[in-house]
């Protein structure tokens, strides 16, 4: 009678499951990106040069204090309100002259109030004893504010949100950046930036005694 | 009778040992594609705060990062309590950000010089001051593009702390 052992399991199709797991984890973890809020600094303005004047009802203006507290147009406002603040003041859409005359904006037309978007400048100015957390909860909600009035009005244009076609923009394929259709969507973008154009200016910061 | 023995006989079959290279060769390649190195030994706090408005930042080539928050434990005797700013992974005064942000430019690719973005990574409790002198600096060095660099979250939420 012969002794047999058991017959060896076959190990050759291990690599291939190894191989399998290792691909799906390939596809399937994505390297942590950093995110933030973007923003433009102004170039440095040679001396000689006075900046532009802004009519005041043009201008948005927000102050930060040392203690964290927010003055809005000269009022004190909570920082939930901000964002609301900032939507009526940039869709004001008061101007009457025919090249200030806003066909788009849906606000209350307040002659007080800012003419046209693309004139409107949000003034942001903030104590040097300001909190970065507060800095940065108020520009995220001005932002917003301009975030909010894009998606309008690409949504009314093109029946999208700005930010999903912002989103669509990204995820698109590094090789197909040529194709009509992403020409086509950075035009779209480039068209609803242009209506709400982000005027958002940081003066230096003062400390008042 | 002789049918039962059969099966009992014979010693258990070692485990094959082949495939475990293919194990170890995978989980190597694993570790290798999802390690994030940490180019930059911090020396002082750096808790970012939240924001919901964020943008994704372009590719690490292209970033230049710089740090904001007061001095470790281990560096308060050397660098006091109030903040300070990190570049690259030395603590350095507001004049050395013009130099460091050229050097960096300069080091890169003639495409990427042009949308070159400053990362600011500033702890949620520092002053704004410090940020401001280092966003003139900037200026100067015509390094426009930055980005306040945050956790996606509610930034209402962090004010309550």
């Amino acid at each position: 009678m012969a002794r047999r052992s058991a017959p060896e399991v076959n190990a050759g199709s291990m690599a291939d499951i190894a191989f399998l797991l290792l691909i799906f984890f390939l596809v399937t973890t994505t390297i942590e990106v950093d995110s933030g809020i973007a923003s433009k600094l102004p170039p440095p303005l040679p001396e000689d040069v006075k900046p532009p004047l802004i009519k005041e009802k043009n201008i948005f203006q927000v102050v930060v204090n040392a203690e964290n507290r927010l003055l809005v147009e000269d009022k004190d406002m909570e920082i939930g309100k901000l964002t609301d603040a900032a939507v009526k003041f940039l869709d004001n859409g008061g101007g009457t002259d025919p090249r200030d005359v806003c066909s788009y904006c849906r606000g209350e037309k307040n002659p007080e109030s800012s003419d046209n978007p693309k004139k409107a400048v949000i003034s942001l100015v903030n104590d040097r004893q300001t909190s970065y957390k507060m800095y940065v909860a108020v520009t995220n909600e001005l932002v917003r504010a301009y975030a909010i009035l894009r998606d309008r009005e690409a949504k009314r244009l093109y029946n999208e949100t700005y930010q999903s076609m912002t989103k669509r923009s990204d995820d698109w394929p590094a090789d197909e950046k040529e194709s009509p259709e992403y020409l086509e969507l950075q035009n779209k973008l480039e068209k609803v930036r242009e209506l709400f154009p982000r005027n958002l200016s940081e003066a230096e910061p003062q400390n008042r005694e | 009778m002789s049918k039962f023995k059969k099966k009992k006989s014979g010693e258990l079959p070692a485990v094959s040992t082949a495939s475990l290279p293919d194990i170890v060769f995978m989980l190597l390649f694993f570790f290798m594609v999802a390690t994030v190195m940490r180019d930059d030994e911090l020396q002082i706090e750096n808790r970012l705060p939240q924001a919901n408005q964020v943008e994704k930042l372009a590719e690490k080539k292209k970033i230049v990062t710089i740090y904001i928050g007061k001095p470790n434990p281990n560096f308060i005797k050397q660098f006091g309590i109030s903040e300070v700013i990190q570049l690259g992974d030395k603590i350095s005064p507001v004049s050395d950000v013009q130099t460091f942000v050229n050097t960096k430019r300069n080091a890169m690719d003639e495409d990427d010089k042009d949308s070159m973005t400053v990362s600011l990574k500033v702890d949620q409790n520092s002053q704004v001051g410090i940020l401001t002198d280092v966003k003139q600096e900037l200026r100067e060095a015509m390094a426009l593009k930055i980005s306040y660099t945050s956790i996606e979250g509610d930034p209402l939420k962090n004010l309550k702390k």
